[in-house]
């Protein structure tokens, strides 16, 4: 097997809060805590998780838009976790972001040519007006977008076609990494799903590696060929998509599914209504972080944080309950090909 | 007919609401049963909010103009009007009959005020209870609400709480004092799934204690499958279809309505990554250029420029519970 495009080791992002006494310690909200995993080249990774887990903060730190406490990155085979600002440009060419609010990071003042060619003005200064021009319709085209969308500016298109101009900005300078930050979650249904059918269509046509960041499962396990789940600022779970949702086996991951409403009267279930609210990152439970609103939790989950161990080939979970026999939210392919209308 | 006969609640008759020339909703009409949880669903500017919005009469009346009927049955079974009820009858049925709670709890509370003290208002209000005793009500309904330590919570500031508790916190206050309609628009759209998960199933339980009935606006198809006993889909500020959930799931009328759910992901997509979704071609129009004909023929399938083009299509019975916008539907259903 061929080196992963990312390798992330222990990487951790803590925030020192202010001082609330002259005499008392610095607190620490810690956004992630020590996680690490690996992108294939040409994988969709999926990172789920709720507000507060971290999944935001892997990706930005990923891209050495936040500088992580600890850990280390590394990309296309080279260590970038402490690259100084000039060297991190000719790799930050490689890795691009898509954000997930398609009205705030499209400058309004810009016209759509403009925005797209900036990120070819850094990395490509050597292009002519004409050539940019030709890159940027070639990425309208790619997006979805005909040519003279260029002209305009971001107040004339709607959410999900704003979106396309986000992704074609991500695309122009011809990234092999794609971080997708909620990348369809501000749209409405219907525009979503031709979103998310963009992006399949992209990373197949260009190879791309992705890092896909969301809170909706359906979407995730629609692009993902695996999984990540988070929960305060660690890695709980990671599996092939298909493993994950037909057997999770942290209960976390198992409480998350049951508590996504579903339209398929077929699939509706038990549901595992968790307690009370996700604790302060600040002062994490001891041992398992979980263990406060999990229904299985011992005594013994209090003792220490549990390490994300490989349980059956490529499934990684942090729970030290083995003996557990958790639902899942679709049964296992009885392998029928499902209506495609 | 009078609402004692159809044993409606609440009656929507012909509501369009117009913002100068553009019509943000146009002839919506529905009905509510006692105890009965409405979802109406749609996606943005289809006139979902302004609906709701206009019921409880919380639109500017110097920003746009609203008509049509909106008649409610009180308790001595009297038919009322709301849309032309006097401002000082309506304030005194607002926060009484009809409770709201809004998608986004830290804009809809005051952050300047205890949340004890913004449920003890209207206690004080409508139900004339002294200061103390609504004080005392509001950490009762806190504990009803799910809030663990009420009396600690009440002289807490809406700050101090976290999304879920202070999605909590609003609908304590809308349900002070046990209105018979409950209005919630996206109460959950801004909360984590499994926070989400908590607050259906605490609005599902209060329903049963109280008996009231819920009008709840989404844009979420799984939400509506979980709680609606019936359904009113919105496109382009129009009812476009209205049937009883089991029956709208399983055999949508309104091409639109299809459309939705079959663009919505699932997650037996596991199942088989990267298949493109069934997505709905074009945009959801802009509510100053909504296209001639049926408003949802550039997008639909079905359209066909006689007679999708050439008039808004009514809104027509096509089962005693089942009404659908659509001009071809029994051709599409054949």
């Amino acid at each position: 097997m061929t080196d992963p495009l990312v390798r992330v080791r222990g990487l951790s992002k803590w925030y020192p809060l202010p001082r609330r006494g002259l005499f008392r310690p610095r607190e620490q909200l810690r956004a992630l805590d020590g996680v690490s995993f690996d992108i294939r080249r040409g994988e969709v990774l999926g990172l789920v998780g709720e507000s507060g887990s971290g999944k935001t903060t892997v990706g930005r730190t990923l891209m050495r838009l936040t500088e992580p406490t600890r850990g280390t990155i590394q990309f296309r085979g080279q260590d970038i976790t402490h690259l100084p600002r000039r060297e991190l440009r000719p790799v930050r060419r490689h890795m691009q972001l898509v954000f997930q609010d398609p009205y705030g990071s499209l400058n309004p003042r810009m016209s759509v040519e403009r925005i797209l060619s900036t990120p070819l003005l850094v990395h490509e200064p050597a292009l002519s007006p004409r050539q940019r021009r030709r890159r940027v319709e070639e990425a309208l085209d790619l997006v979805g977008l005909f040519p003279g969308a260029a002209d305009r500016y971001p107040h004339e298109f709607s959410g999900g076609q704003r979106q396309r101009i986000g992704i074609a900005r991500a695309l122009i300078a011809g990234p092999e990494l794609l971080v997708a930050d909620e990348p369809v979650s501000a749209l409405d249904v219907s525009v979503q799903a031709q979103v998310v059918n963009l992006l399949l269509d992209l990373r197949a046509r260009l190879g791309l590696t992705v890092l896909f960041v969301a809170h909706d499962l359906a979407v995730v396990g629609t692009i993902s060929d695996r999984v990540a789940v988070m929960y305060l600022g660690r890695i709980v779970e990671l599996a092939d998509t298909a493993a994950l949702f037909t057997g999770p086996r942290h209960p976390y991951t198992e409480a998350l599914f049951s508590a996504v409403p579903t339209i398929d009267p077929a699939a509706r279930r038990r549901r595992i209504l968790l307690q009370g609210d996700v604790p302060s990152p600040v002062s994490p439970p001891s041992g398992c972080t979980f263990r406060t609103r999990c229904p299985y939790a011992q005594s013994r989950c209090a003792d220490e944080p549990p390490d994300l161990r490989e349980v059956s080939p490529g499934h990684w979970k942090a729970c030290v309950r083995d003996d557990l026999a958790l639902a899942a939210p679709i049964s296992a392919p009885i392998l029928q090909p499902t209506q495609a209308d | 007919m009078p609402l004692s006969e159809t044993g409606d609640l609440l009656r929507v008759e012909g509501l369009t609401v117009r913002f100068g020339a553009v019509p943000a909703i146009e002839d919506v009409s529905f009905a509510l049963r006692p105890g009965e949880t409405l979802a109406i669903v749609g996606e943005s500017s289809s006139g979902k909010s302004v609906t709701a919005l206009a019921l409880m009469r919380l639109l500017d009346p110097r920003a746009c103009s609203v008509s049509g009927r909106a008649l409610l049955r009180g308790p001595d079974g009297r038919e009322t009007d709301l849309l032309a009820l006097p401002e000082r009858a309506m304030a005194d049925l607002r926060g009484r009959a009809l409770g709201m709670i809004f998608q986004e709890p830290m804009t809809s509370l005051n952050p300047v005020h205890t949340v004890g003290r913004q449920i003890s208002e209207s206690l004080i209000r409508h139900e004339r209870l002294s200061p103390r005793a609504a004080a005392a009500r509001a950490v009762d309904l806190l504990a009803e609400v799910g809030i663990p330590e009420p009396a600690r919570r009440a002289s807490a500031f809406p700050h101090q709480l976290s999304g879920g508790m202070r999605q909590r916190a609003t609908i304590a206050i809308a349900l002070a004092c046990r209105p018979r309609i409950l209005i919630a628009d996206e109460p959950t759209t801004a909360l984590d799934v499994t926070i989400q998960a908590q607050i259906l199933d605490l609005l599902h339980r209060l329903q049963q204690e109280t008996g009231m009935a819920v009008v709840f606006i989404t844009h979420n198809l799984g939400v509506v499958a979980e709680i609606a006993d019936r359904v009113v889909v919105m496109y382009a500020g129009q009812v476009v279809e209205d049937a009883p959930v089991a029956a709208l799931l399983e055999h949508p009328a309104m091409p639109y309505t299809a459309g939705l759910m079959r663009s919505v992901p699932r997650l037996d997509a596991a199942l088989h990554t990267g298949r493109r979704l069934l997505a709905i071609p074009g945009n959801v129009p802009d509510p100053r250029q909504r296209p001639a004909g049926c408003t949802f023929h550039p997008r639909c399938g079905h359209a066909r420029p006689d007679p999708c083009l050439r008039a808004r299509p009514a809104l027509e019975w096509a089962a005693p519970d089942h009404r659908v916008r659509c001009a071809r539907w029994q051709e599409i259903a054949a």
